[in-house]
């Protein structure tokens, strides 16, 4: 459903911006170059630009994600969009109105884009489906499968740090298996031509097939996984896995798969470590590193915000197909 | 009435028959193949030339939703789109609303399909009480008011206790056991084959060995009890495996193979297409192969659809979230050409499994075409293309994931009891 219906522009974005799996380089370097863009804006005092006056921009949350919804909805005021944030619960499908008619009624208010969350994989493909106008879908995380403009974030954080991803060694540790951000990552750093992804876990926590499926290498030990990596991107672990059947305990897995400075010490000297948010400290990761000289934890809040304000421009301001 | 149909194809492979022959009918039942008696005078004759005349299909395993979710399909628009897709038989599965655990519920079933007067329709009871897998139901009741087998479909029998009493209680009257496999804990949470194509997508997966651990269960269970025992949609090559090396034992264990499992993957579900979502979920293309190949060799002497019919609203949720199922009754015979057209197997015997196969696994008096027998038949054009358009069939729900597909045979006439059910409306 990336496909556009109708030719466009060669450099013209997917009008729905559903995942990352076969979005190519072009598309995300555009994305990329705006956000850079936005990422000096948003450091000015004055941090407001008229790009998306007169549009109207839907955050439709059937999960709920302050984080998110926080950036999407400051994204789109910055740049003079009108946005109105609806918390719809996705249980109210049991009677009555179905999720789906929300994002119709929605549609008739005639959005430019809708930010879709939703608890189910694939629900914004089925919205970017139903819609018959010319409203864009945006996904802010679907299920365990993509959550596209959390990952670019995280690209732009690299990019900053590292460079070119190109060549780069990227460990992923954790729970791959519940993971949408992961998945996304996956799919941007293989079309940024990053040398290698590895998954590092308990086979709990990773994926069926996931070198077949994810074109990634699996370590299960996890100071094998870390040697010489030039990315370490830890997972969120969520703690109802743990002393379910998924894990053990936390002291095991802190254990075993931990981010501790001995650990740390294995990648490369110039690694850099992230994590997407809110993090267990002493689960997955030490305050140790939490806080150290390594870590770029608070600058992808600040990215996440620029790179969604480039995906608004670039679909919600008219130059997607 | 008295019928002849004149100059078809006659492919019977009950008896091996495979020639152009006419058929006289009389009474409802077949009279002569072959050289029709000179002093035969029809009031009808249908020309049969150029097409192909076999047994009426039969179904065993079809959801026809009513009592109870008659939105979806009833018995009526289930007949219909069974005469039109050339089946004269079909066995209904017990999860209507109330289930079919008691007489009057089978009774109920058996006087709509009369009134249809489309198909001969077969009730199959449930094993437990309201499906619920705890308490047997009252199997002999349910076998004199019309059930023809006993099945929990959708919600196969947890405890293995349990399975093993129904085994045995069904062994003693030599009722045969139609078994959904699948092992709840294994499943749980899946939406589809756990493989790379679920991995990718992000969506819970069900493995494999939900199904083959069942089955191995019960086919030693069959072993313990004499039991016989029916695997339905045989899914994956673990479980076909199972089932060789059961019938290699001489243990009563037959299989069936839906026309979906045959021709789709995991793959099918492409960009969450809630049509490709089933239990058993499509596996991968080695299993296809694998129940492609047993379907060949006779292991799984079945094709039958698992027809079950959806409203569209059902299906309109988030994958993982919507319901599972596809129809099936007015594709079975363009799929069934299909594999004699891939060199699966050969004409007759792709024909064989939707005829004399699960006639001969219910015990019914259909699927053959013998003189004497009910004149069940169905008439196609080998060559007619044509395309599969959910929007003009007869059943009530069009959730196929075959819709767009061009298939090669059209039914043109299906007879029961010797009576032209399709095309509607008929001479009669
Ligand atoms: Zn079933």
């Amino acid at each position: 459903m990336n496909a556009p219906a109708s030719p466009a522009a060669p450099d013209a974005l997917p009008r729905h911006f559903l995942g990352l799996e076969g979005v190519s380089a072009a598309t995300i370097n555009r994305i990329l170059e705006e956000a850079t863009r936005f990422r000096r804006l948003v450091e000015q005092p004055n941090k407001k630009a008229d790009t998306l006056k007169g549009r109207t921009v839907i955050n439709l949350f059937f999960e709920s994600s302050t984080r998110t919804r926080t950036s999407f909805e400051l994204a789109g005021k910055r740049l003079s969009a009108d946005v109105i944030n609806i918390n719809a619960s996705a249980s109210a499908t049991q009677k009555g109105e179905t999720w789906l008619d929300t994002v119709r009624t929605l549609e008739a208010m005639t959005p430019d884009a809708l930010v879709i969350r939703h608890a189910e994989s694939g629900t914004p493909h089925m919205a970017a489906r139903a819609l018959s106008s010319h409203c864009s879908v945006i996904n802010a995380g679907d299920g365990t499968h993509e959550h596209p403009t959390q990952a670019l974030l995280d690209i732009l954080t690299i990019q900053h740090h590292k460079g070119p991803i190109e060549g780069l060694r990227v460990a992923i540790v954790g729970d791959a298996a519940h993971s949408r951000v992961a998945r996304s990552q996956i799919h941007a750093l293989h079309t940024m031509g990053a040398a290698e992804i590895r998954l590092v876990g308990p086979k709990t926590l990773i994926p069926a097939r996931a070198e077949e499926a994810l074109g990634v290498q699996v370590f299960h030990d996890a100071d094998a996984g870390l040697e010489g990596a030039d990315v370490i991107i830890m997972l969120r672990m969520q703690l109802e896995r743990i002393r379910g059947a998924a894990v053990p305990s936390q002291r095991e897995y802190f254990r075993l798969y931990g981010l501790d400075r001995r650990r740390v010490a294995r990648a490369a000297d110039d690694v850099l470590v992230m994590h997407p948010g809110p993090m267990n400290r002493g689960v997955e990761i030490a305050s140790e590193v939490a806080d150290g000289p390594y870590s770029v934890i608070l600058p992808q809040v600040t990215n996440g915000l620029a790179i969604r304000m480039a995906v608004l421009k670039l679909l919600a301001g008219g130059e997607s197909a | 009435m008295r019928t002849v149909i004149r100059g078809g194809r006659v492919i019977d492979p009950a008896s091996g028959r495979d020639e152009v022959a006419d058929i006289a009918i009389a009474n409802g039942r077949i009279q002569a193949v072959g050289d029709v008696p000179g002093d035969f005078d029809p009031d009808r004759v249908i020309d049969a030339g150029g097409q192909v005349v076999c047994p009426g299909l039969v179904d065993m395993h079809v959801h026809l939703r009513e009592p109870g979710q008659e939105w979806k399909e009833d018995i009526e628009s289930g007949s219909r789109a069974a005469a039109a897709g050339g089946v004269t038989s079909v066995a209904c599965m017990a999860n209507t609303q109330p289930v079919n655990d008691r007489r009057s519920v089978t009774e109920q079933i058996k006087s709509a399909a009369q009134r249809a007067g489309l198909s001969r329709v077969h009730p199959i009871g449930a094993i437990t009480r309201d499906l619920a897998g705890e308490t047997l139901s009252e199997m002999h009741e349910l076998a004199s008011a019309g059930c023809v087998a006993f099945s929990d479909d959708g919600r196969p029998v947890p405890d293995a206790g349990i399975m093993r009493r129904a085994l045995e209680y069904a062994a003693t009257f030599d009722y045969l056991l139609i078994l959904h496999e699948e092992e709840g804990a294994l499943s749980a949470g899946g939406a589809m084959n756990e493989g790379a194509h679920a991995t990718r997508m992000g969506l819970a997966g069900i493995p494999n060995a939900s199904e083959d651990v069942m089955i191995a269960r019960d086919v030693i269970l069959a072993e313990l009890t004499g039991g016989r025992i029916h695997i339905a949609h045989v899914a994956t090559a673990g479980g076909v495996e199972l089932i060789r090396q059961a019938q290699a034992k001489g243990l009563r264990v037959t299989g069936e193979a839906a026309p979906h499992h045959l021709f789709l993957t995991d793959s099918d579900v492409g960009e969450f297409n809630s049509h490709a979502k089933m239990a058993p979920p499509l596996r991968g293309p080695a299993d296809r192969e694998a129940v492609r190949a047993a379907v060949a060799d006779g292991t799984l002497s079945v094709i039958a659809t698992d027809h079950a019919p959806h409203e569209a609203d059902a299906k309109n949720e988030a994958f993982a979230c919507c319901a599972n199922g596809v129809t099936g009754l007015e594709t079975l015979l363009g799929l069934t050409l299909r594999l004699a057209d891939e060199d699966v197997m050969d004409l007759p015997t792709a024909l064989a499994r939707v005829t004399s196969g699960p006639a001969a696994v219910l015990g019914l008096e259909a699927g053959r075409l013998g003189v004497g027998e009910m004149a069940d038949i169905c008439l196609f054009d080998p060559e007619a293309q044509w395309a599969v358009e959910p929007e003009r069939m007869y059943s009530r729900s069009t959730n196929t994931p075959f819709a767009g597909w061009e298939l090669r045979g059209r039914v043109t006439h299906t007879l029961v009891g010797g009576r032209v059910v399709y095309p509607f409306g008929g001479e009669e």
